[in-house]
């Protein structure tokens, strides 16, 4: 989910910016440099995941998966993000300089909220642990689209209609993410459970 | 497939400080993201394309690039000026489309695709490392530096662990459709890739510390601001000023 470039206003784009930073401050203080890696290369897995189309009827959608990214990063979702949207700046020009901060913040505001929330369930028991993944995936989209609505809203009032088109249009890609992050967290739990740092 | 489709060339932006191009877009975006006046947005436009001329960069890839990330924009064309109230422009059965909505949109419009063009122009011409090296010039901070490079370093890689699993489960009849299966299919092999992601982030990360990694980020690689980068800063120095001069001078 990005807001394109030249769309929202200057308070709303400083604003994000702001806010943008002050999340990469945090989750660069809480990254060790030995940890580095293991981000970066997350990361890249992040951008090559986010690039795969699932089948919605005739239609599809990519993938967005910032409810995993929380699970798995916590904080470190913030630099990790920015870095993957400059990527996306870069080689497909999807998004820009100046709505990086808002976009960062759309992406992984719900990642940490995510990773807040429904840590705790990951670590119980499966039935518990799926309800939460599901929630986790849903809830992360769910929360993207209402932060890129408020900032179409606080743009304009003009807008209003635009957010609430934009809001419903991602109500498929919520139920879609949540069993993706559910089946994704189950197969983790499986295969690799050290990843959902829950041992 | 993934690649830097403008990254190589050779035209005067190409040759032009990275750092300088990294500012220069800085300043265009930002500019441009605030105008609220035709006349600028159109010299934006103008300025963007005498950018791409000048990165001799293929017509037909820009074009196509443009068109992909203009979606939201098309999106916002479908609702906005059926929308907004003001002066009637078009009717079409029940809906009425007001001519200040119509404004808005060209608005966005002409904005948003001056800034992708001087982004495509000037910092897609250059490779991601490049790109990094210059933000450590910057005095970006060390860590967000050397994450953006070790993402990059590792995106072509994963991409290519990607296919394989795609690959495989291709020669398990796997076909893609609206049901639970595809969507187990699919999170198990995003499941699979983060696996061995981070599997291979270990083994990288001892490799480093074996050849002497203490956790600081070096970089060796030196920029010189050449003449040819004094005639281009001043030269886009003074369209900005004009770009400004056509948004907040008072209109005669």
């Amino acid at each position: 989910m990005h807001i394109s470039e030249g769309v929202l206003s200057a308070p709303v784009l400083a604003g994000g910016a702001a806010f943008a930073v002050a999340g990469i401050a945090v989750g660069l203080k809480k990254l060790d440099n030995d940890r580095i890696p293991q981000a970066g290369i997350l990361a890249a897995a992040f951008f090559v995941a986010s690039l795969v189309h699932v089948p919605i009827g005739p239609s599809s959608a990519h993938l967005i998966l910032n409810g995993i990214v929380g699970l798995l990063l916590g904080w470190a979702a913030f630099p990790v993000i920015a870095v993957a949207l400059v990527l996306q700046a870069i080689l497909f020009q999807f998004g820009g300089i100046t709505s990086l901060g808002v976009n960062t913040i759309i992406m992984a505001g719900p990642a940490v909220l995510g990773y807040y929330l429904f840590t705790p369930f990951i670590a119980r028991s499966h039935t518990t642990a799926m309800a939460g993944a599901f929630a986790c995936g849903f809830t992360a989209v769910l929360v993207s689209a209402l932060i890129a609505a408020a900032a179409l809203m606080l743009t304009g009032e003009a807008f209003l209609e635009v957010s609430v088109a934009l809001v419903a249009a991602h109500i498929v890609v919520m139920i879609i993410e949540g069993i993706i992050t559910m089946f994704c967290v189950a197969f983790l739990k499986k295969v690799q459970p050290s990843m959902l740092q829950i041992g | 497939m993934l690649s830097e489709t403008f990254a190589f060339g050779d035209s005067p932006i190409h040759r032009l400080d990275p750092r300088l191009r990294v500012v220069l877009a800085g300043l265009f975006s930002i500019l441009t993201a605030i105008l609220n006046r035709f006349p600028a947005a159109f010299f934006a436009v103008f300025l963007a394309l005498v950018l791409i001329g000048a990165s001799r960069l293929p017509v037909r890839q820009v074009l196509s690039r443009l068109a992909v990330v203009n979606g939201l924009v098309l999106f916002i064309w479908l609702v906005l000026p059926w929308t907004f109230e003001g002066t009637p422009a078009v009717e079409i059965g029940p809906l009425v489309g007001s001519w200040e909505g119509i404004r808005l949109c060209a608005l966005i419009t002409l904005k948003s695709n001056a800034i992708i063009l001087a982004l495509i122009a000037l910092v897609a011409t250059m490779p991601v490392a490049t790109l990094g090296y210059a933000l450590h010039h910057l005095r970006l901070p060390d860590k967000l530096v050397y994450l953006l490079l070790m993402t990059y370093r590792y995106i072509f890689v994963i991409e290519t662990e990607y296919q394989q699993l795609a690959r495989a489960a291709r020669i398990r009849c796997f076909k893609p459709g609206t049901n639970l299966h595809t969507y187990k299919t699919y999170a198990y092999m995003v499941g699979m890739l983060f696996v061995r992601a981070s599997a291979r982030a270990q083994r990288v990360h001892q490799a480093m510390v074996c050849r002497g990694f203490s956790g600081k980020f070096y970089c060796l690689h030196e920029f010189a601001f050449k003449s040819s980068d004094w005639a281009w800063s001043s030269a886009m120095g003074i369209s900005l000023i004009v770009l400004g001069g056509l948004e907040w001078a008072p209109i005669v």
